[in-house]
């Protein structure tokens, strides 16, 4: 009985809370200065600026060539699943589609088909691999969750069929070369372009359409998202046929940078792609996140990685760091909201005696 | 997947009394996938029944029935645990460092150490979760990395192999007693211990409750942080003992043991039919997808199938598995509001 007696009051002066808020809550440009992204940035700035002052050889063109060789497929994965995981789904399979694509791609090389037939055909692979979840999913209405583990052993397992445990390499050197090649003196490797013109249409399509707008309100409540005449389905299944698109694309770049397909190239990628979407502050509940805000988070657990491992630090650190960071991320907000509720609700109860008896009263 | 409130009436399966017969019945597509997988290929290829070729199915599933039974506890509850091969590695190389260290240590001292070191791991998700109220998914992907990081500071490239260890430890998984291996025992004995308190225990069904409905479990004054807390405390505990007991299976146990095996156990207890949104499934169902899981790679091997399709058929059984689900949540609403529609 006292339960449902704080419950309801709690309920109220939230409500109130919010109503109290609004006025002062921060507009414009302070809002883009002051924001969970802003803030990811601020770190990443920080921390390059850190990792050049301490560390020679941070601050030169070759650290920028690898440091992007090395986060180009978690760069580019992440991009459609910031927007799955914003409307509340998630998708596992994706370096398994990333390995199908590899392994498709070098069995069709190594049957003499011409390397432009192969990368359209392996790409359709994924588009096609990414559709099936999208069915299942979107569709059929099944847990992405389960259904994407499923996918992952599935995918990871076709990847076999094609290809066994071989291995092809010998793809044509002017097309692995040009996937390593760098733009002029600056260190900045040339498939960069296209990676950024990937981030630029996922970025406009959350940010700028009503389609983007969309997926926020399905993360928020899929039942009022389909009330207010939002495809649900519809917009579901297309985010994981991209998925699966953009995870082949990086299956493409994953075979001709190391210029070897094999079956288990990325495998455990799916991982460190959801820790980066999550540490750029995209809510696992969906609803919540933004573009610059995991760009922002790829780059620093790329950029800490290079570092440390320019440090000479073991890579066992490294992996302590990318889960610490990922913990503190998502820990450091709620202790945060903790701290204010906790400060409101006694100012509230200092300055407001009648307001919360009343709502005591009405409910 | 969490313990905060949150609105999944559209994705979660429509959830059912798990006490009903119907849930029961749940567990009952997998066990007859299972015999008639067994028979099959005992039917081709009889060798695949012999003492020896029971005795390797059997230790094969050993571990993981005992990983995927305290991944069910979790998930019941609605959450899930991603750092349970991290723990079990970290586990099982200090099981392999303390025989070294320490020469002569008594087995059962070993044992309860592992369940210790492992039961403070599972702990410390357990406490992420339910007082930082941070997302399940979130924290044990965090704690995955940090575990497995740890591990690898503390092994660095160092790895102990059986004959680092007593005789008697080794053949914990060599003796039989009645054709099974003394490890499978205790596998079986965890189902049962845990089934029964799933079952009967007050503590065991306010976990369905707080799967099924969070908030209304709270309402009802079930105290689901602690309760939650218990989940992930039990999961480590089990991981622990998972972990002492790949040492006494397997030849060499280093800094990657246990990589890459959470979404195997996740597998198993959906293909055993626990609902990966909480509320639904058993134990049991989840032994039974475990053992399916661990034969059906196996059975592909005596029936002489390319080794290269196993994964493949892994994935899709997988899939069948969450379909049979939604059909089955499908056909128990129909008739819930069938029977609803005569009483009023």
């Amino acid at each position: 009985m006292t339960d449902t007696d704080t419950d309801t009051s709690l309920e109220v002066t939230s409500t109130s809370q919010t109503l109290a808020r609004q006025p002062k809550g921060r507009t414009g440009l302070a809002r883009i200065l002051l924001g969970r992204d802003a803030v990811m940035i601020y770190v990443l700035i920080v921390a390059v600026l850190l990792f050049t002052l301490t560390l020679p050889r941070f601050g030169s063109p070759v650290t920028v060539g690898f440091l992007l060789l090395d986060v180009i497929p978690v760069l580019l994965i992440a991009m459609p699943m910031t927007l799955i995981i914003i409307t509340g789904e998630i998708d596992l399979s994706v370096a398994s589609i990333a390995g199908l694509t590899s392994a498709v791609l070098g069995v069709l090389w190594a049957g003499g088909m011409d390397i432009a037939t192969a990368l359209l055909l392996s790409v359709g692979v994924g588009i096609l691999a990414g559709a099936f979840n999208g069915f299942l999913v979107a569709v059929v209405g099944l847990p992405s969750l389960a259904v994407t583990i499923g996918t992952l052993a599935l995918f990871r397992g076709l990847a076999l069929v094609v290809i066994g445990d071989n291995a092809v390499a010998n793809f044509p050197p002017e097309l692995t070369a040009f996937f390593t090649s760098k733009i002029g003196g600056t260190g900045i490797p040339t498939v960069m372009i296209g990676v950024v013109v990937v981030i630029a249409i996922f970025g406009v399509l959350l940010h700028f359409t009503p389609f983007g707008r969309g997926l926020y309100a399905m993360g928020f409540s899929k039942e009022a998202a389909r009330f207010v005449g939002i495809h649900v389905a519809r917009d579901k299944f297309w985010l994981y046929a991209s998925s699966g698109l953009v995870a082949a694309l990086a299956g493409v770049f994953w075979t001709l940078r190391y210029s070897s397909a094999r079956s288990d190239n990325a495998s455990g990628l799916e991982l460190t792609v959801i820790a980066a979407v999550l540490l750029g502050g995209v809510s696992i509940f969906g609803g919540k996140g933004s573009i610059p805000g995991v760009v922002a988070g790829v780059l620093l657990i790329g950029t800490i990685n290079y570092a440390l491992r320019l440090g000479r630090v073991s890579d066992v650190v490294l992996i302590i760091v990318t889960g610490a960071l990922l913990i503190i991320s998502v820990v450091t907000p709620s202790i945060i909201d903790a701290v204010k509720r906790w400060v409101h609700s006694r100012r509230m109860r200092h300055e407001l005696p009648q307001a919360s008896a009343l709502g005591k009263a009405s409910a | 997947m969490s313990s905060t409130v949150r609105d999944t009436s559209t994705s979660a399966p429509v959830r059912r009394r798990p006490w009903s017969s119907l849930a029961r019945f749940r567990e009952l597509p997998v066990a007859i996938a299972l015999v008639a997988l067994v028979l099959f290929t005992y039917i081709q290829n009889p060798l695949f029944l012999s003492p020896q070729g029971t005795k390797d199915l059997l230790l094969n599933a050993t571990i993981i029935i005992i990983l995927a039974v305290g991944q069910t506890l979790v998930i019941i509850t609605r959450n899930i645990d991603l750092s349970v091969g991290s723990i079990l590695g970290l586990v099982a190389f200090g099981t392999g460092t303390l025989f070294a260290d320490v020469p002569g240590i008594p087995i059962p001292v070993v044992f309860l150490i592992g369940l210790a070191f492992g039961g403070a791991l599972g702990a410390v998700n357990g406490l992420l979760v339910t007082v930082a109220k941070v997302p399940a998914l979130v924290i044990t992907l965090g704690t995955l990395y940090i575990y497995r990081g740890l591990n690898n500071a503390w092994a660095g490239g160092k790895q102990y192999f059986a004959g680092d260890r007593p005789a008697e430890f080794g053949s914990l998984a060599v003796d039989t007693f009645l054709g099974f291996p003394i490890i499978t025992l205790i596998a079986v004995l965890v189902v049962v211990v845990v089934a029964i308190y799933l079952a009967g225990a007050r503590s065991g069904r306010d976990l369905y409750a707080i799967g099924s409905d969070p908030a209304a479990a709270r309402l009802f004054g079930i105290p689901v942080g602690r309760r939650v807390f218990l989940a992930f405390l039990c999961n480590g505990v089990l991981a622990g003992l998972a972990g002492v007991l790949y040492a006494a299976r397997f030849n060499s146990v280093g800094a990657t043991t246990g990589t890459g095996m959470e979404l195997d156990i996740v597998a198993a207890a959906v293909v055993g039919g626990v609902a990966i949104f909480g509320g639904s499934g058993s134990v049991v169902g989840a032994a039974l997808g475990a053992l399916l899981l661990t034969t059906i790679t196996s059975a592909l091997t005596a029936l002489r199938v390319d080794k290269f399709w196993q994964q493949a058929i892994v994935g899709v059984l997988i899939l069948a598995a969450i379909i049979v689900d939604r059909l089955a949540a499908l056909r128990t609403a129909r008739r819930l509001r069938l029977s609803e529609a005569r009483d009023d």
